[in-house]
């Protein structure tokens, strides 16, 4: 033991490992009212992991080569060993993420994580959102087959209906007139190295910035405001490690049964996480008659195609889908609530709250189908809600009628 | 309270009600059974008699027929006609460009085609073709119109011929009727097909049935860690109120 000291002396001395230790786990206080819905933060973090894992193996044997890349996925499903265990885990992965992030900032939605002072911790959040977005959108080029071609060329083209440099600037983003192999292999460079850097520093940041200031709770409320006189230590706060530790690794087992349901019994997840049209090669000549983005960028997709083109052009819809993310941005600023968590709130928050998810979900399962006149209108009526839970926050949130917040954490 | 969750619920609801009714064409039921090893073996022979001349399966190797209980003789004397050995990849002489002249289109790579059209629709296909004298083929079929491939197993399932029925201004394919007899009875016919289509689901992921067999296994080990995990997590939060 005596050794085992010196040893850390020796190291600390260097490097501040026993300090790092304490401050992001054995004395780092967490609330010790944290619910079901607290698992999703390191269950992200656990996803981002397996994803980056899994990315390595994958890319051992993927070829980067418009040619050759169709070939090389099912050559990982049959002749590399456990190949196909690390496709799946893979494409499991990546929808897995959306589910998880998606939980999680709901979980900021409904208890106010995002008020202050967690308002960088949020922005950090998005920007994460962002990438994740990103980063899943490049990666699902490189399987090549028709929906990773024809959703690529989609999402490109939206670019090129900026006006003025649009035509340029998608040639400059592809690298050719049409998604070629220039374009797969950029996106093949962006996806197993630019982002995942981005990924990891925007996780970093997050979790500093989290643990500078504390972590939220169910109820809201500030527990460094009730600390211990004598030690400092808030009055309902638990050390992370043990017991978050402990906790969370309940929520992994739970996680891990779920996504190996779906990897070991139905990896396609009835087409939502793989979809049928990917199983036929990248054809520039053969437009699939139904193109639909992957289940977690419909909502946006909805939006898009809810705005009518004007004057011709495409613009005002992807101006509208950007706007829906950027508002993102100004959350912390636009709530005007007296209290942060939705036990507290008044009625029309929750009303609205509701209705922004209902319309979430139903501009989500209204972007995977084929455009029509009564899904179109349904899909507007949706957009107008979506935008409007953030244009009228600070209205709404001010005229609240809210409950009393109480003084400390409740169990 | 109440009364808005009831709304939005119903909100949510419409959309699922607005869509429900969209018209696709009837699809058979094919007869999938993967644990069936001897229709396997019937559906891979058919498949490299009858589909393995024009198509190629280009990612599956003939070795991978061990799987299905083949040994690698039985493999090497009646199944490799066009390659040497075993462990090469299902592959065919035609090149794309003759194909192209020949059928108007590339006979589509079927490593993977029963992911991409499902085995009800493969079913539903190998037994729609029908005599068609407009088409270059000659043939036609109920699921894909205008179709560039001919009825390769026509000597099997012998010639049909459509009965129309009115739907609005169009004439549609009500069903097809057997004229030319073929060499085995339609009954028989259909089980062959179900044979291929099985095949073709198999090779379409050969490790499908022991990646459920593995799936099995992981599911009860996290279930046996969880107790540990729930008792753990349970025996250090005791002390917290």
């Amino acid at each position: 033991m005596a050794a085992m000291e010196k040893l850390m002396g020796w190291i600390d001395d260097r490097f501040p490992l026993t300090a790092t230790y304490k401050a992001h786990l054995s004395e780092y206080y967490a609330p010790k009212n944290f619910n079901f819905w607290y698992f999703f933060g390191s269950l992200a973090l656990l996803v981002l992991v397996l994803q980056i894992v899994t990315g390595i193996f994958l890319t051992m044997n993927y070829k980067p080569d418009s040619e050759l890349a169709f070939a090389s996925v099912e050559y990982i499903m049959r002749d590399v060993d456990w190949g196909w265990l690390i496709r799946y885990m893979h494409s499991t992965g990546a929808s897995m993420f959306f589910v998880v992030v998606y939980l999680h900032m709901f979980r900021g939605l409904m208890y106010g994580s995002y008020r202050k002072p967690r308002e960088l911790i949020w922005i950090f959040g998005v920007l994460i959102y962002l990438a994740l977005m990103a980063e899943a959108f490049l990666g699902y080029l490189l399987p090549w087959g028709q929906m990773s071609f024809w959703g690529a060329q989609v999402i490109v083209n939206l670019f090129a209906a900026v006006p003025f440099i649009g035509d340029d600037l998608s040639i400059w983003i592809r690298g050719d007139y049409v998604i070629s192999d220039a374009t797969l292999n950029r996106f093949f460079a962006f996806h197993v190295i630019a982002l995942p850097l981005v990924l990891l520093a925007l996780v970093a940041v997050h979790l500093v910035a989290l643990h500078e200031v504390g972590s939220n709770n169910p109820d809201g409320v500030e527990i460094k405001k009730n600390k211990d006189p004598k030690t400092g230590i808030p009055l309902d706060g638990i050390p992370f490690h043990p017991y978050y530790t402990v906790k969370d690794i309940v929520g992994v087992i739970v996680f891990l049964m779920v996504f190996s349901a779906i990897v070991f019994f139905g990896p396609e997840m009835g087409g939502y996480f793989l979809e049928a049209n990917n199983f036929i090669p990248a054809d520039p000549l053969k437009t699939p008659p139904h193109i639909a983005p992957l289940w977690y960028f419909t909502p946006f997709y909805a939006i898009l195609r809810a705005v009518p083109p004007m004057f011709g052009s495409q613009f005002p819809g992807v101006v509208a889908m950007g706007l829906s993310i950027v508002l993102l941005f100004f959350l912390p600023w636009l709530d005007r609530g007296k209290v942060k968590s939705i036990r507290y709130r008044g009625p029309i928050y929750k009303a609205f709250l509701a209705a922004f998810i209902v319309s979430f979900v139903g501009l989500g399962y209204l972007g995977l189908l084929p455009s029509t006149p009564v899904a179109t209108i349904f899909a507007q009526v949706f957009s107008v809600i979506y935008f409007l839970f953030f244009l009228l926050m600070p209205w709404y949130t001010s005229i609240d009628k809210t409950k009393p917040e109480p003084e400390r954490v409740t169990g | 309270m109440k009364r808005l969750k009831k709304f939005l619920l119903l909100l949510a609801a419409v959309p699922v009600i607005a869509f429900a009714s969209e018209a696709e064409v009837h699809l058979d039921k094919a007869p999938v059974n993967l644990s069936d090893q001897d229709s396997l073996q019937r559906g891979a022979r058919m498949f490299i008699n009858y589909c393995l001349n024009c198509h190629s399966a280009a990612s599956m190797r003939y070795s991978r027929l061990q799987d299905i209980g083949l040994t690698e003789e039985q493999i090497k004397d009646n199944l490799l006609f066009t390659a040497e050995k075993p462990g090469e990849l299902m592959k065919v002489g035609m090149t794309r460009a003759d194909a192209k002249l020949w059928f108007g289109a590339t006979p589509p790579d079927l490593s993977v085609i029963a992911r991409s059209r499902g085995a009800d629709w493969l079913y539903t296909y190998l037994r729609g073709f029908y005599r068609d004298p407009s088409r270059p083929t000659g043939w036609n079929n109920t699921v894909f119109d205008k179709v560039g491939m001919p009825h390769v197993m026509w000597s099997l399932q012998g010639e049909m011929q459509p009965v129309y029925k009115k739907d609005g201004e169009h004439e549609v394919v009500e069903r097809l009727e057997l004229v030319k007899p073929g060499s085995v009875t339609l009954a028989e016919y259909d089980a062959m097909v179900g044979d291929l289509v099985n095949y073709l689901v198999w090779m379409g992921e050969p490790g499908q049935v022991q990646r459920k067999q593995i799936g099995l296994i992981v599911l009860a080990f996290l279930a046996v860690f969880f107790v540990f995990a729930y008792y753990l997590k349970k025996e250090f939060w005791k002390d917290v109120h």
